[in-house]
């Protein structure tokens, strides 16, 4: 059975211009210690949805269809507050720029002991130890000294593993982490996912990986989740998606990515715009504005292709197998 | 080809206190006309501290910069908004939002640079290299009388680079172009940023830490490490069989890794931080506490930039071409 499972979510925000539809039927599965990269240019939903996850979004917003499931409990249930006693402790969430999501006037380790303090039974000096524990678990070097610092004193590549001590703090089951290298150096980069991917190895704790950079996910990541405009439009093991990608967004999408390509004129570039959520009249797949592919049938519902094990896309003229 | 910008043993350190921040620290470098390179190196290794230098809107510490044979590195950063050289060297910056006045049209924003870098006075002159410099960068002019917030990031990119060409430099500095883009829209500005290169005949110093973008667009790179260049050569060949340890880890840490590459694990950057660039001991290797191979001789004598025949220069003790 999987750790996580979104069923068929649809979510959207109120605004005084209209109801935008972020999120439309989108449905994916994590299991107990697997890695899912979450995929797809800015405005995509990505955000949104694991933020909806957590039950962490704007007050604007509603989910108007769909379950979210973790551990088999629904996360949705009683207005939410399954999820109160679960966050924090079992699912977690890193954030895209640690020195804006620390707080600024608190010691580092203080930090951590609030999390702990919340859901633990752990006092006084029992907590500071375990508080400077988490903190060696990074791989802070100095744990005992760091943990009286506040984060302007520590490096980008440094606040990022506090935040990721802070998150880890509560051995959670899940961990979201939303872009948790932008803004860090290449070097820095690779030793907060390693550390992320080896933590994850060594607690059995699932990872869903939200990020535009697919050369990371495709690193650092068993299954893909490519999202476009609030839908999810191509799923699978992350070497299937990148070698034989069905849906035309998801092709140009691993086109578009400099990693490995030898020569500029070989990027393609996607064209168009996201479309505006707000319109009533999108055709079923919000794609098809931009896509070279596009008929008729492209206002129709979306089938459900199966391209391999394991490897889904939501298109009326995917790339076929057989004719590859 | 000849040299059309040229450090010579460029120096800029900034007082902390009673201590100096040595951000860059003896740089020797040129660019050629026509040529593209990149620079790169992690936050806080004096990219930015460098750029501000050659486009002098900051005053050296020690140095030359020479521009087309003529030194311009005495020229005061005060006096360069009305020097005749300032249209000369123009600059692209990271995030095409937050550098767009927000109150001016695309036509306005590329406008005011013409207007005010050029001796044209006359509007419909001005008008028209407009419409030359918008159609340059393919950007359509209906859009002209936008505003940005009524622009995508990739015509607000195109703006951005629009405004810098219409005064038709002969050096363009390009900090993160593409950082604060889509993939998406990414790959559409890189081609755009190598058709000009191309049709233009401009220089370009493109700043990134984004390597494989480097390795896309650049003919040579130079790698920044603490104020110092530790590493320079042909893109493709830096790319291909990197000298310097800092080069190696940051090709070991690329995602995906490169084509061609063939860095190991072994190669990564051990400890996390790099030391601290206020008083550096200059007699001590500065990616020594991180580098996989530091040794003794690394902490009593810092190795200097060696060139080789074939080009290509490092600085480090165990790097023989």
């Amino acid at each position: 059975m999987s750790l996580l499972a979104v069923e068929n979510l649809s979510l959207e925000f109120r605004t005084r211009s209209g109801i935008v539809r972020a999120l439309e039927n989108v449905s994916l599965e994590l299991p107990e210690g697997g890695s899912l990269g979450l995929v797809g240019e800015s405005g995509s939903g990505k955000s949104v949805l694991s933020f909806a996850i957590l039950g962490i979004q704007d007050a604007a917003a509603r989910i108007t269809a769909g379950r979210i499931r973790f551990a088999g409990q629904d996360l949705l249930a009683n207005e939410g507050r399954a999820m109160k006693a679960l966050r924090g402790r079992e699912l977690a969430m890193i954030f895209q720029n640690p020195r804006v999501a620390l707080n600024p006037i608190r010691q580092v380790g203080q930090q951590i002991e609030d999390v702990l303090r919340r859901h633990t039974d752990l006092r006084g000096k029992t907590l500071r130890a375990r508080a400077i524990e988490c903190l060696a678990e990074v791989r802070i070097p100095d744990p005992e000294r760091r943990y009286a610092a506040y984060p302007f004193e520590l490096s980008g590549g440094m606040c990022q593993r506090v935040m990721i001590a802070i998150a880890l703090a509560c051995r959670p089951r899940l961990l979201i982490a939303d872009e948790p290298t932008t803004g860090l150096d290449v070097t820095t980069q690779a030793a907060i996912m390693r550390l992320i991917r080896d933590l994850g190895h060594e607690k059995g704790m699932a990872t869903l990986l939200i990020t535009h950079d697919l050369g990371l996910a495709r690193e650092f990541c068993d299954k893909l989740a490519v999202m476009h405009a609030g839908h999810i439009v191509e799923t699978g093991p992350t070497e299937a998606v990148f070698r034989t990608p069905a849906h035309p967004y998801a092709a140009q999408l691993t086109r578009a990515t400099p990693v490995g390509q030898d020569r500029l004129e070989n990027l393609a570039a996607i064209p168009g715009n996201l479309p505006d959520l707000r319109r009533t009249d999108l055709p079923a797949c919000r794609f098809a504005e931009r896509c070279e592919r596009r008929a008729d049938d492209c206002a129709i519902p979306l089938p459900r292709y199966e391209v391999g094990a394991g490897h889904t896309a939501f298109c009326h003229h995917p790339t076929r197998l057989e004719a590859a | 080809m000849s040299q059309l910008i040229e450090a010579i043993d460029l120096v800029k350190h900034f007082p902390v206190g009673k201590k100096l921040l040595h951000a860059v620290d003896g740089l020797n470098f040129h660019i050629d006309s026509g040529e593209t390179v990149g620079l790169v190196g992690e936050s806080g290794c004096g990219k930015s501290t460098l750029v501000r230098l050659l486009t002098r809107t900051l005053d050296i510490t020690d140095g030359h910069i020479r521009f087309h044979g003529n030194g311009i590195g005495l020229i005061p950063a005060r006096a360069m908004a009305e020097h005749p050289l300032r249209r000369e060297i123009q600059m692209v910056f990271q995030d095409p939002t937050d550098s767009l006045n927000p109150r001016y049209t695309a036509r306005d924003t590329i406008g005011e640079s013409a207007r005010l870098l050029t001796e044209t006075r006359d509007a419909n002159e001005i008008r028209r290299m407009v419409e030359e410099a918008a159609d340059h960068v393919g950007l359509p002019r209906e859009l002209l009388d936008r505003y940005p917030h009524q622009l995508s990031g990739g015509q607000k990119a195109r703006v951005g680079i629009a405004r810098a060409i219409v005064v038709k430099p002969r050096l363009l500095i390009l900090d993160e172009p593409t950082a604060a883009l889509d993939v998406s829209v990414q790959a559409v500005i890189l081609q755009l940023l190598d058709r000009l290169k191309r049709e233009m005949g401009m220089s370009f110093l493109f700043v990134s830490h984004d390597l494989n973008v480097v390795r896309l667009l650049c003919d040579r790179v130079m790698v920044m490490y603490l104020g110092q260049i530790v590493e320079t050569g042909k893109a493709a060949e830096v790319f291909a069989r990197p000298l310097h340890p800092y080069t190696r880890a940051m090709i070991a840490s690329l995602p995906g890794g490169l084509t061609g590459g063939q860095a190991s694990d072994a190669d990564l950057l051990i400890g996390g931080d790099p030391q601290s660039p206020i008083d550096p001991d200059p007699n001590r290797c500065r990616l020594l506490g991180r580098c996989p191979r530091g040794t003794d001789l690394c902490a009593n004598s810092a190795p200097l930039l060696q060139t080789w025949a074939d080009g290509r220069s490092a600085a480090c003790h165990f790097v023989t071409p």
